[in-house]
């Protein structure tokens, strides 16, 4: 026994030393790749937010001034107020609308895989395909949206060049493309609600309304959680949708700038790269903040105990 | 019963919401540009214009664009259904020191937003001599934190007596992983796969920054620059969306169920 016990323990470390060299065999390229391509830019794109940096010249260390300079320039501002209020709408919107039409197809009726296809159609198609087409929906005067609303003898704004209206215009397309991811996330957590609950409400006789307010949307807040954080999250980069829209029109670029727009105007139109990468790190910051946010308010509403 | 129609007439009523972009950019496609710019609107052509489509062809190298966009669609979802599998066997199923650290470190990746690492890695493919080749375009999304999580969450869900069996048969670990794991995960490789395709098919501003020839160039940039070009022959621009899309629609249209299931597997607390 004791005899067999000093053999097998080198044999064993042996094999030990063997898998672990064979794991990082197996991690070594995606590791490698990912701190070369992600995790190094990230610092490093924080160091250069202290830098004036052409791209090309050895970057100029100038501390703080990218980000004096930044909050005295109004587009700046604009781009952040515009990228909080864009998000600020379009999720809770496209969440809301997502959640009312989950529901609805969770009912067991006829033709859920039909209407879930067609639902989720914008989703798959390129972001840039989607701004041109509602480039052209949205048209003042050939567009197909006006000459609805022209039928039924309602005003025809002009949806895109009415700086007031604009930004409004832009979060429509942004729900309508989004909707559908969020109709998947939220119709797998109702389907992951036990069919028991509402079998005791039906019990005790509460109606289907009450049921909603009582069963299903409590047991649903760590669905409603997790598209809350992941719809802010890709809203707050919002940018392929917007540089389609914008196109080469001026009037348009003030009321529809968001903070990716500034990176990529600072960064490479303007070869300011130190200055873009300012703007990068104050998104990230605010991506964090807002990320940090929510899960420090999750306690108020959302239900983990289902 | 009648709650059931009213719940199809909502219903309806979005689907409509929803279809009817896509209806108008192949109708507008298909009309002649006066038609297109005339008032009243016409809804459908006054006649069915195939020729738009040759048309964009001959405006832009469409051919090369499609290639293009296949090479590096490919190249990025081989890339990462390899890597980050073999790398998610590890952290599913080995133990070696660090792993937890290392494990932690690939997790922080999914914080980073991508255009936080847009102009630092502007450098470092500058100094690669990269920029404007599809190395540029391929190898750094070959990489992906999300695809390891993914495929680690789905391999820690196959039953370990498999592999442990396989080992008492003297199985070694890659022969593990390539036997057992992967026949395993098919759903899950599937969902990645899927997810890649997309992301890789309709990504812009990567191209669009690292790229700047025609010999590189992918669709989505190349439909952009169509658009700046014809900023108002809408026909000719919705073609070119109805081209630009149509590989993303039909794939969705078969492959849904693996999608949707991959989209919602996400959802799922664990």
């Amino acid at each position: 026994m004791s005899d067999s016990k000093v053999l097998t323990k080198p044999k064993k470390s042996r094999r030990k030393r063997k898998e672990a060299i064979w794991a990082y065999l197996f991690i070594a390229p995606v590791v490698l790749g990912l701190f070369l391509f992600y995790l190094m830019p990230a610092l490093a794109s924080f160091g250069l937010s202290f830098t004036s940096w052409n791209g090309i010249n050895p970057p100029e260390f100038i501390g703080l001034d990218n980000l004096i300079r930044l909050f005295q320039t109004d587009s700046f501002i604009r781009s952040m107020v515009n990228t909080l209020v864009f998000t600020l709408i379009s999720v809770p919107l496209a969440v809301m609308l997502a959640t009312g039409i989950a529901i609805l197809l969770n009912q067991k009726i006829k033709g859920m895989v039909v209407y879930r296809t067609l639902y989720f159609l914008p989703v798959v198609t390129m972001p840039v395909a989607v701004g041109m087409v509602w480039k052209w929906l949205y048209n003042t005067d050939y567009g197909l949206l006006n000459y609805i609303l022209g039928l039924l003898h309602l005003p025809q704004p002009a949806w895109l060049f009415d700086p007031n209206i604009a930004l409004i215009s832009v979060i429509v397309v942004y729900v309508w493309m989004t909707v559908g991811n969020n109709i998947i996330l939220i119709l797998a957590g109702l389907q992951g609600i036990s069919e028991t609950y509402y079998e005791a409400a039906e019990i005790d006789g509460a109606s289907k309304l009450k049921q909603l307010f009582t069963i299903t949307i409590p047991l649903l807040t760590p669905t409603l959680f997790f598209v809350f954080i992941t719809g802010m999250i890709s809203s707050l980069q919002v940018f392929d949708l917007i540089f389609i829209m914008i196109g080469d029109s001026h009037v348009l670029l003030e009321p529809l700038r968001t903070l990716v727009y500034g990176v990529y105007e600072s960064g490479f139109e303007y070869s300011q790269m130190g200055y873009a990468s300012a703007q990068a790190f104050l998104l990230f910051l605010m991506i964090l903040v807002i990320t940090i946010f929510q899960f420090a308010f999750q306690k108020k509403w959302v239900h983990y105990d289902g | 019963m009648n709650k059931k129609w009213l719940i199809h007439l909502v219903l309806i009523i979005g689907a409509v919401v929803m279809v009817t972009p896509f209806l108008w950019m192949v109708l507008t496609s298909l009309k002649s540009f006066g038609e297109a710019m005339q008032v009243p609107i016409t809804i459908f052509p006054e006649e069915w214009l195939v020729k738009n489509y040759l048309d964009v062809f001959a405006s832009i190298d469409m051919l090369r664009y499609y290639f293009n966009t296949l090479m590096v669609t490919l190249g990025r979802t081989l890339g990462q259904l390899i890597l980050c599998s073999l790398a998610a066997f590890a952290f599913a199923r080995m133990d070696f020191p660090g792993k937890n650290v290392i494990f932690i470190l690939v997790l922080s990746v999914l914080m980073v937003p991508m255009q936080i690492i847009l102009i630092p890695n502007y450098g470092i493919l500058t100094s690669l001599g990269w920029i404007d080749t599809f190395y540029a375009l391929i190898v750094p999304g070959m990489f992906s934190a999300f695809g390891v999580f993914l495929l680690r969450q789905f391999f820690l869900g196959i039953p370990k007596e498999l592999d442990e069996a396989a080992t008492i048969d003297g199985c070694s670990f890659f022969g593990i992983y390539w036997r057992i794991i992967l026949p395993n995960a098919t759903p899950g490789l599937i969902a990645l796969g899927i997810f890649t395709i997309l992301a890789a098919w309709n990504d812009f501003l990567w191209p669009l920054v690292m790229t700047n020839s025609e010999e590189t160039r992918m669709l989505s940039v190349g439909i952009a620059a169509f658009q700046g070009q014809y900023s108002t022959d809408y026909p000719l621009l919705m073609a070119g969306a109805v081209l630009s899309t149509i590989p993303m629609l039909i794939m969705f249209i078969i492959l849904q169920k693996h999608l949707v299931s991959g989209i919602a597997l996400q959802g799922v607390r664990r």
